[in-house]
């Protein structure tokens, strides 16, 4: 097991308030698992959990157990847990080491702190770089991107990492479609080479898409766990302010008009998983 | 106020050091309308909408606000006339108190006392933060500091309004959140503009959407035209898709559906329901 989290509960430094409450969660290698749930119910701070920087970086109260790779993260030191994972922020701002003059020196700053020979280096830079199709980038500067470049560059710096378990705090938040596409491939690509992945993202559509497993966490609690697609068809996802998927919100918008039959034969999560013109995105005119 | 809202002529733009942002953009927004910008990363969006708050200046072309040309205007004079709220709200906020963060703008405005209480108060009803008053803004998540930063840009209550992915890192309540204070903006006639990534929101909640490609617009019309299906491949080249309700729709043979609510209509005109 990547991650297991038991009865997890945290309060932040300061405050008497629990974010989260008794949270239970697996992640095994290979495996997408994503979270899901309304603004405020504690997904960025089940990341910062997981990834075992709360409370060993940012102080507060922890009790239960978080295990990365078979381990407490209570007992690890900070460096033993960022090598355990990789944890992508939801601000990409944050997650720059601000030493780097263009792209490409940020994207070796994690793998040469690994202590890695520079053709190993240079190997990984330029994979996460083929992964994210962000070679065009290279020679920027990686304060002056724009919002959405920056969070490709942001999660091209973790993947660099090769961590065996990656933490994303909604990595296409900033992406256009075919940013979204692009990451929702990458992930199932890192996840099928044995990556365990845990997702939190708004886009239910790319969750769909991309997710084995969905946590739906409302007030610091796991309301519902189950497979992807049994999750994101409960009709309670709404109510609990997450937008079901798009093929979902359709198929509901036509059964409420009346016009369920027209729908016999198309499967719209198919539809949307497909390129829109062949040639895919960034082709065309 | 005589001419267009905004009225851009032949803008470009260069960073320095750095690539051609915008190359020669004409765009005119007539007061009142209801505006998307959209393109791929790195389109230009932000640089051209910086350009209209004065933020930034163009290398060759002429922008004019309300008819008067932007020239050497100040941006704290311009600011009477165009709010714009950034993609990043960490970019925005300063203040130690929510309270003292929205009454900044209008408090440089000339505002003071009662009546710069009721405006503070009256932008926090708007996004949900009332009560919130006496927090921190840091203490407050980020898709909250998001509706703070939008609330700040409200309460100076301009002309123009300019939102930079205003839905991004909200929830399916702060989306419809987001739709309704724009819907309530523009119906109050003002000059609203968004860009956006969410094409759901752009196809439901605007009027007209701005296609841009590498510093160019590549599209401009009613989101029933740029949605349609003959428009996919000029979306597709600057990394866009239609919403599903269109993809939806031209495989039915129902024409242009941009959202699921001109989806169900083409099908009851069709045929009635079963």
């Amino acid at each position: 097991m990547s991650l297991q989290m038991r009865g997890a509960t945290y309060a932040y430094a300061g405050t008497k308030a629990t974010v989260l409450e008794g949270v239970d969660l697996d992640v095994e290698p290979g495996r997408v698992v994503a979270v899901v749930g309304p603004n405020e119910s504690g997904k960025s701070t089940l990341c910062l959990v997981a990834a075992g920087l709360a409370p060993a970086a940012i102080g507060g109260r922890l009790s239960g157990s978080v295990v990365l790779d078979g381990q407490e993260t209570a007992t690890l030191k900070p460096y033993e847990a960022a090598q355990r994972c990789g944890i992508l922020f939801q601000n990409p701002a944050t997650q720059l080491s601000g030493t780097s003059a263009t792209v490409w020196e940020e994207l070796a700053f994690g793998p040469r702190n690994l202590g890695l020979s520079i053709e190993e280096v240079v190997e990984r830079v330029e994979g996460a770089m083929t992964t994210l199709q962000i070679g065009g980038l290279a020679e920027r500067d990686p304060h002056r991107l724009s919002g959405g470049q920056a969070q490709l560059v942001a999660l091209a710096s973790v993947v660099a990492l090769r961590p065996s378990m990656l933490i994303l705090d909604e990595p296409t938040s900033q992406l256009d479609p075919a940013g979204t596409r692009l990451v929702g491939d990458a992930l199932a690509r890192l996840a099928a080479s044995g990556t365990a992945i845990l997702l939190v993202e708004h886009k239910t559509g790319l969750v769909e898409r991309v997710a084995d497993q969905v946590v739906l966490l409302v007030g610091g609690r796991v309301e519902t766990v189950g497979p992807a697609a049994t999750v994101l068809a409960d009709p309670q996802l709404d109510e609990f302010g997450v937008d079901p998927p798009p093929s979902a919100r359709i198929t509901r918008a036509l059964a409420a008009a009346g016009h369920a039959d027209r729908l016999a034969g198309l499967d719209l999560a198919a539809l949307e998983a497909e390129p829109v013109v062949s040639g895919g995105l960034g082709g065309g005119a | 106020m005589t001419g267009p809202a905004i009225q851009l002529e032949g803008v470009s733009f260069d960073y320095p050091r750095g690539p051609r942002a915008l190359d020669g953009i004409d765009l005119q927004v007539a007061t009142g309308e209801l505006v998307a910008i959209v393109g791929q990363n790195g389109s230009g969006k932000s640089t051209l909408v910086r350009h209209v708050n004065g933020l930034l200046r163009p290398t060759s072309g002429s922008v004019a606000i309300n008819g008067r040309p932007v020239g050497r205007r100040h941006v704290a004079e311009l600011a009477r006339e165009v709010g714009l709220a950034f993609q990043n709200p960490d970019r925005q906020i300063f203040a130690g108190k929510v309270r003292a963060e929205v009454a900044f703008g209008p408090r440089n405005l000339g505002r003071r006392g009662a009546d710069l209480d009721a405006v503070v108060e009256r932008a926090l009803a708007i996004v949900g933060l009332t009560g919130d008053e006496d927090t921190n803004p840091y203490d407050l998540g980020f898709s909250r500091r998001k509706l703070l930063a939008l609330a700040s840009i409200l309460a100076m209550e301009t002309p123009i309004v300019i939102l930079d992915e205003p839905t991004t890192g909200q929830d399916a309540r702060g989306i419809s959140r987001v739709q309704k204070i724009v819907a309530d903006l523009s119906a109050a006639g003002l000059t609203v503009i968004a860009i956006s990534h969410d094409m759901r929101f752009v196809a439901e909640s605007f009027q007209r959407v701005v296609v841009m490609r590498a510093g160019r617009i590549v599209l401009d019309g009613a989101p029933q035209g740029v949605f349609a299906e003959e428009a996919w491949p000029t979306l597709a080249s600057t990394f866009l898709e239609p919403p599903l309700a269109a993809r939806v729709g031209a495989r039915l043979g129902l024409g242009a559906t941009p959202t699921e609510a001109a989806l169900v209509s083409a099908l009851a005109a069709q045929a009635p329901a079963r």
